[in-house]
């Protein structure tokens, strides 16, 4: 629950009694802020209850883990979303940043690879967040742009090859060590979105990416910078989205530049399901968490229950249309 | 003169009561509307006049009561749905789609078509039939995005009108009108009445009201306090059943500063697109009114001043020193800080709280390492909530849900927290209530007499009369005449305005 509570960042208590039950019911009323979490509990009611499997503690941290590369982009998805942006190159740059690591880590120490290959998400970050802002481009056509760049790149890298690091054991730390029968990819899962759940709730920073998604008018004239706050958040996604990338080639211990090709429509599925609003100025990190997982879950419940996967991909689309048409229908609501 | 009585009301509510929340915004509404009569509501701000508009017009149903049209019971799903039984509304917030042009802003949904095109030319033909019938007239193929404030309100009166609409809602229709505009709004709304239309008028202008009603409710706390004929009533009356007192004058004394007094904000041959030249000075402790028609180049210049929008020549010093590479951001920490004139589009992020909203602009004094301090947030904005008299005082809930004056108080609280050495206001008063406004006046002048400098834009003439020290008419992006605010005269500003480049 303590994610949750992040949400509401300055909610002072109601004076009367009377009016802190009111709010309570509210709250519970409200569609968009109860939003996904009604669906997610019954949905892992039900595969608790219909698969044996499912609820055990290997099935549960196994469904984190290899969401690993999933959330951890969604979480900063959340932010470039929210100041009134959208990356659509995490794919790419999943891809690159593999590529990267997978490469060096054949010449160098591991530490070196997986530093460069975040470093290189950075980057294209930095570049989507100026070609965004400064430079006046649509956000959707600007990542669009660089993400066929990287791609190419990244192609270009490896002449269309699988690095393979099998014999580089010490690369597979990153995503392999347990921590408390915890693997340390899911740690490193858990931190990121702590983090960035943290900064986009409570911190100044957080508070400027709302502004600059909800009215990017009112907040210039309020004193916000507003270009410097979106070129963060791309920087923040760019990264985040190498960062699943380097995990992923740990695991595996091997790269391709087309790994990544679904993942930035994978993220912005969760995202988007979760409840945060594509228009921006609306959204959280917790939301997007459960968004991922809620895909998850049905991906899962699928495999467990041993349905056709094609129902899966139709569920998954008419998630998403509720998802938006839900969003589309309370910003009417409140007009 | 005799009025006849018609049988049955045009529109009858009976103990209509509505709910947000924990916010009773009506309770159990009592009053009945004549046809072919204006009908004005009047009350303070979040008094619950707009709720009750959106009763009537579909946009909101009421928890409990019911209405009646012309006799029968109707219960409207929609503003649509209330569009078919012919009452249409014009709300506070306009509704314009701003890409396609002014024509077809106001036939929208109800094109001249054949076979599913829309026909130009009968589309324009239409359009300037309609606009010579109700007597104003805004470019038929400009973008409605385009349009001043008061042209695309008038789209939406003209859309009314075209959709044969018996009962016009309006409210605060002449709130962000000029002078000369609100006069033909005026003209508009009697010769829709001449024509046999209802029109319910929601205002702040108890003027206004008097001169165009022929019934006015009074709401309270979202109470019917009375309803009565506008010739039974007066100013005092009114705001004694609106605000529950009396009010001393609508202006504070004036208390100029002496003539020693220095020089805050310095601007020289400031030119930008829509301003030419402009050179003025404000000095601590005065107010200067900035007046002129919509349209005169105001609000452009107060926006390069700030640097909202570059300017091509001329300095601004702010205590003497220059200010160079403008940007709202760094003028505010040069301490000047501008109140902007849509609250809705260049103010507020109305699906955030009010508390986020006010502190926008001071985040950083209000946090540490980068993390808001929530307490120290609480307090501060909860004190200058108070001071500005946002009600209700409710910080977290979302800006939008505040009504119209409360949000423009909401932008004064900003404004304030960030203690500034020069307050641009422009607008400062639009769909503020009486009451609400002389605190406002009280606010600026005791700003003015901490030392600041207040530099004010109002289309109210009276406002600026009543406020300023020294008056700059602008026309056409010059300032064309400076007045002295003592003992200038509404002519003398109007005359200014209107008249081409007057040597004073
Ligand atoms: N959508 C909403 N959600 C929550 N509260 C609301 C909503 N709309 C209005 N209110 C509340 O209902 C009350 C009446 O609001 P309303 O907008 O009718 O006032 P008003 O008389 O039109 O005021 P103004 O003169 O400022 O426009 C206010 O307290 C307002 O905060
Ligand atoms: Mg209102």
């Amino acid at each position: 629950m303590s994610l949750i509570d992040l949400q509401e960042p300055a909610s002072p208590v109601p004076s009367r009694r009377l009016g802190l039950a009111r709010s309570r019911l509210r709250g519970l009323v409200d569609v968009r802020r109860g939003g996904i979490l009604l669906p997610f509990v019954a949905l892992f009611i039900a595969l608790s209850a219909t698969s044996g499997p499912f609820l055990t503690k290997a099935n549960l941290l196994n469904i984190v883990d290899q969401q690993a590369s999933t959330l951890i982009p969604a979480a900063a998805a959340t932010l470039v979303l929210v100041s009134g942006g959208i990356d659509l190159s995490i794919g790419a740059v999943y891809g690159l940043a593999g590529v990267t690591a997978a490469h060096l880590a054949l010449v160098t120490n591991p530490v070196i690879a997986w530093v460069a290959g975040v470093g290189v998400g950075l980057l294209v970050g930095l570049v989507n967040g100026f070609v965004a802002t400064v430079a006046r481009i649509n956000a959707l056509i600007a990542t669009l742009a660089t993400s066929y760049v990287v791609s190419g790149i990244s192609s270009l890298a490896t002449g269309g090859n699988i690095i393979t690091d099998f014999n580089r054991h010490s690369f597979n730390d990153l995503a392999g060590t347990s921590l408390f029968t915890v693997r340390t990819s899911t740690w490193v899962t858990l931190v990121v979105v702590v983090v960035l759940a943290f900064l986009l709730a409570r911190s100044t920073l957080g508070r400027y990416m709302y502004a600059a998604g909800g009215n990017a008018e009112a907040a210039r004239l309020a004193g916000v910078r507003v270009h410097k706050v979106q070129i963060i958040a791309f920087a923040l996604s760019g990264t985040a989205a190498a960062l699943g990338g380097v995990i992923d080639t740990s695991r595996v211990l091997s790269a391709q530049s087309s790994s990544g090709a679904d993942l930035a429509f994978t993220v912005l599925a969760g995202v988007v399901v979760g409840g945060t609003s594509i228009l921006g100025g609306v959204g959280s990190v917790w939301r997007s968490v459960v968004g991922v997982l809620f895909i998850a879950l049905i991906g899962n419940g699928f495999d467990l229950l041993g349905l056709d996967p094609l129902y899966e991909q139709i569920s998954l689309g008419v998630l998403l249309i509720l998802a938006v048409g839900l969003d589309a229908w309370t910003r009417l609501r409140r007009a | 003169m005799h009025r006849v009585v018609p049988p049955a009301p045009h529109v009858e509510l009976r103990g209509i009561s509505k709910q947000f929340g924990g916010v009773r915004a009506l309770r159990s509404v009592s009053l009945q509307i004549r046809a072919g009569t204006v009908h004005a509501l009047v009350g303070e701000n979040g008094a619950g006049k707009s709720t009750l508009g959106k009763v009537i017009s579909g946009v909101l149903a009421p928890d409990s009561g019911e209405m009646q049209l012309s006799g029968t019971p109707v219960a409207f799903r929609s503003p649509r749905h209330a569009l078919e039984h012919g009452v249409a509304t014009i709300a506070q917030e306009l509704a314009i789609v701003p890409e396609l042009t002014a024509a077809e802003n106001v036939f929208l949904g109800a094109e001249p078509r054949r076979a599913g095109y829309v026909r130009r030319r009968d589309l324009s033909e239409r359009y300037h039939a309609l606009c010579e019938h109700v007597g104003f007239a805004v470019p038929a193929h400009q973008l409605a995005g385009r349009l001043r404030t008061a042209d695309q309100q008038k789209l939406e009166i003209l859309r009314a009108v075209a959709r044969d609409a018996a009962l016009i809602i309006m409210d605060e229709p002449s709130a962000a009108l000029t002078r000369e505009e609100t006069l033909h709004l005026h003209e508009a709304i009697c010769s829709l009445r001449a024509r046999g239309c209802t029109v319910v008028l929601v205002s702040h202008f108890l003027r206004e009201v008097l001169e165009l009603a022929d019934a006015i409710t009074v709401l309270r706390d979202g109470a019917v306090v009375r309803t009565s004929l506008a010739s039974e009533e007066s100013e005092s009356t009114l705001i004694e059943a609106m605000l529950g007192r009396s009010l001393d004058g609508t202006f504070p004394p004036k208390s100029p500063p002496g003539a020693d007094a220095p020089v805050r904000l310095a601007v020289e041959w400031l030119s930008a697109p829509g301003v030419r030249d402009a050179t003025f000075a404000v000095r601590a402790g005065e107010i200067v009114g900035l007046a002129g028609l919509v349209g005169a180049g105001r609000s452009e210049l107060v926006h390069a001043i700030v640097g909202a929008r570059r300017a091509h020549a001329g300095s601004v010093a702010i205590d003497g020193r220059r200010a160079t590479r403008r940007s709202p951001r760094r003028m505010l920490r040069e301490g000047v800080v501008m109140i902007p004139e849509s609250r809705k589009e260049q103010g507020l992020l109305l699906e955030r709280s009010v508390a986020e909203n006010t502190a926008l602009s001071t985040l950083a004094s209000l946090s540490r390492l980068g993390l808001v301090r929530a307490g120290r947030e609480r307090k501060v904005v909860t004190e200058v909530l108070a001071k500005v008299a946002v009600r209700p005082a409710r910080p977290e809930a979302p800006a939008g849900a505040l009504s119209g004056g409360n949000q423009q108080k909401l932008l004064f609280a900003r404004a304030l927290l960030c203690q500034p050495a020069v307050l641009i206001a422009d607008e400062p008063t639009r769909g503020v209530d009486v009451g609400a406004r002389r605190s406002i006046y009280d606010l600026v002048v005791e700003l003015a007499g901490q030392g600041l400098g207040v530099l004010l834009v109002s289309s109210d003439v009276e406002e600026v009369l009543g406020l300023s020290h020294r008056v700059l008419v602008m026309r056409g992006g010059e300032i064309v005449r400076e007045l002295d605010g003592m003992v200038a005269t509404e002519h003398e500003v109007l005359e200014a305005a209107f008249t081409a480049r007057g040597v004073s």
